[in-house]
């Protein structure tokens, strides 16, 4: 007997497919990141029907939310750039060839690499579910994938929070002071929205954070959300980044990273492994990562929003204050 | 019984949901489309919202899915006001 769930599954493949190949297509930029989102909700749908709650909630909240959000922001500035109001995906200054040569085959190396991969797996086997199960009391934790993540593979984690420190980095070195597109005017009705959000959000991304420990959730998820309340800071004006602030913004984004190591380097000290973490303490070392690790999402995901550093131009240099 | 009566208001609510779609793609302008889809999608996801907080097996569930339907109803309702601003704003009408 057919699971009638298959039906949708396959509508559901279907569909991911078609929004792929329509965001590839389509000329205008702005319906382009309309397809994109939609792409990334239906891609996190299709995870949860993979039984992959985690990777669907940071796919909707990073790969769809916050990217979303970067790309619209991109496009304001372009628009403000270009002067129109549609911007086409024809580059104005053409890509020499060889650019998009290099970018053809580093595209082709990464498909390449992962046909290898998934035809090199072996299938139908039992995979590492077993593995991770029996190991599970010695993780300090007691959700599987906060366990893989924080512990098992804590060397991954970390590279994936140094790669955000390296993007944050790289953006501040190439885009300082002020914006020259001017902040979108939202009304009043928006105002209200973002003080009755910006509370909730806070409680729901400590919250998905909190529970990662036990159930799908953690600091990747947490801290996307809670770099939404940055983006709502950000937008409605209520925040704006001054060149004073740039310490503790520094401070913020090697945070996470920081105290990773540091933890890592301090259990390698005791005569172990780095990342093998005492087991009386390991739930204890993990919260404590994640929480820092959050916090560093958190910020480095609003200042790519923010996407330039805020320096002290000369007045008459201003063009908003 | 309890099962019969929330699929008949998952039903429900997705009836408003494909009404709200076919207004989207049927109706002339952007603010008829967007009065059939925040009206339509704020019944159907608040029957929907019933229908799946009565299968919920616990209270705590059944506060959460309270709190989704919430957000939802308020940010959907706040971006059908954007949108139609913005498209006043861009016609060159009036300010409200």
């Amino acid at each position: 007997m057919t699971d009638p769930l298959v039906i949708f599954d396959l509508l559901l493949a279907l569909a991911i497919v078609a929004l792929a190949v329509a965001a590839l297509s389509v000329r205008d930029l702005y319906a382009m990141i309309v397809v994109f989102v939609i792409f990334g909700l239906l891609s996190a749908l299709a995870w949860v029907r993979l039984s992959a709650p985690d990777v669907a909630l940071a796919e909707a909240a990073i790969g769809t939310g916050v990217t979303g959000a970067l790309l619209l922001k991109t496009l304001h500035h372009l628009r403000f750039a270009s002067g129109q109001r549609s911007v086409s995906m024809t580059p104005t200054i053409p890509v020499p060839t060889g650019v998009m040569l290099a970018n053809a085959a580093f595209c082709g190396l990464i498909t390449l690499g992962l046909a290898v991969a998934f035809l090199g797996a072996p299938s139908a086997g039992p995979g590492f579910d077993t593995l991770v199960a029996e190991s599970m009391p010695a993780s300090g934790v007691d959700h599987p994938v906060t366990g893989v993540l924080l512990n098992f593979r804590a060397y991954d984690t970390l590279m994936e929070v140094v790669v955000l420190l390296a993007a944050v980095v790289a953006v501040w070195q190439i885009e300082r002071g002020l914006s020259d597109a001017p902040a979108p005017e939202m009304g009043e009705v928006w105002q209200g929205f973002a003080r009755l959000a910006l509370p909730a959000i806070v409680v729901v991304g400590t919250y998905l954070l909190w529970v990662g420990a036990e159930a799908p959730g953690g600091a990747f998820q947490g801290g996307a959300v809670l770099a939404a309340v940055g983006l709502l800071l950000l937008l409605t004006r209520a925040y704006v980044p001054q060149p004073h602030h740039r310490g503790i913004a520094r401070g913020a984004f090697v945070l996470g990273t920081g105290v990773f190591a540091l933890v890592a380097l301090l259990v390698a000290g005791g005569g172990r492994v780095a990342f093998e973490y005492p087991l009386d303490h390991a739930k204890t070392l993990i919260l404590l990562i994640e929480g820092m690790v959050t916090i560093s999402i958190a910020v480095t995901l609003a200042a790519l929003f923010h996407g330039r550093e805020p320096v002290a131009l000369r007045m008459e240099d201003r063009h908003d204050t | 019984m309890l099962e019969l009566f929330a699929a008949t208001l998952i039903t429900l609510g997705t009836v408003f949901f494909i009404a709200g779609t076919v207004g989207l793609l049927r109706f002339p302008d952007i603010y008829c489309r967007l009065h059939a889809l925040t009206k339509a999608d704020g019944l159907g996801l608040a029957l929907v919202a019933l229908g799946v907080a009565l299968l919920a097996a616990t209270p705590g569930a059944a506060l959460r899915i309270a709190l989704i339907w919430f957000f939802i109803a308020v940010s959907s309702a706040t971006c059908g006001h954007l949108i139609a601003r913005h498209a006043r704003l861009a016609e060159g009408g009036r300010h409200d």
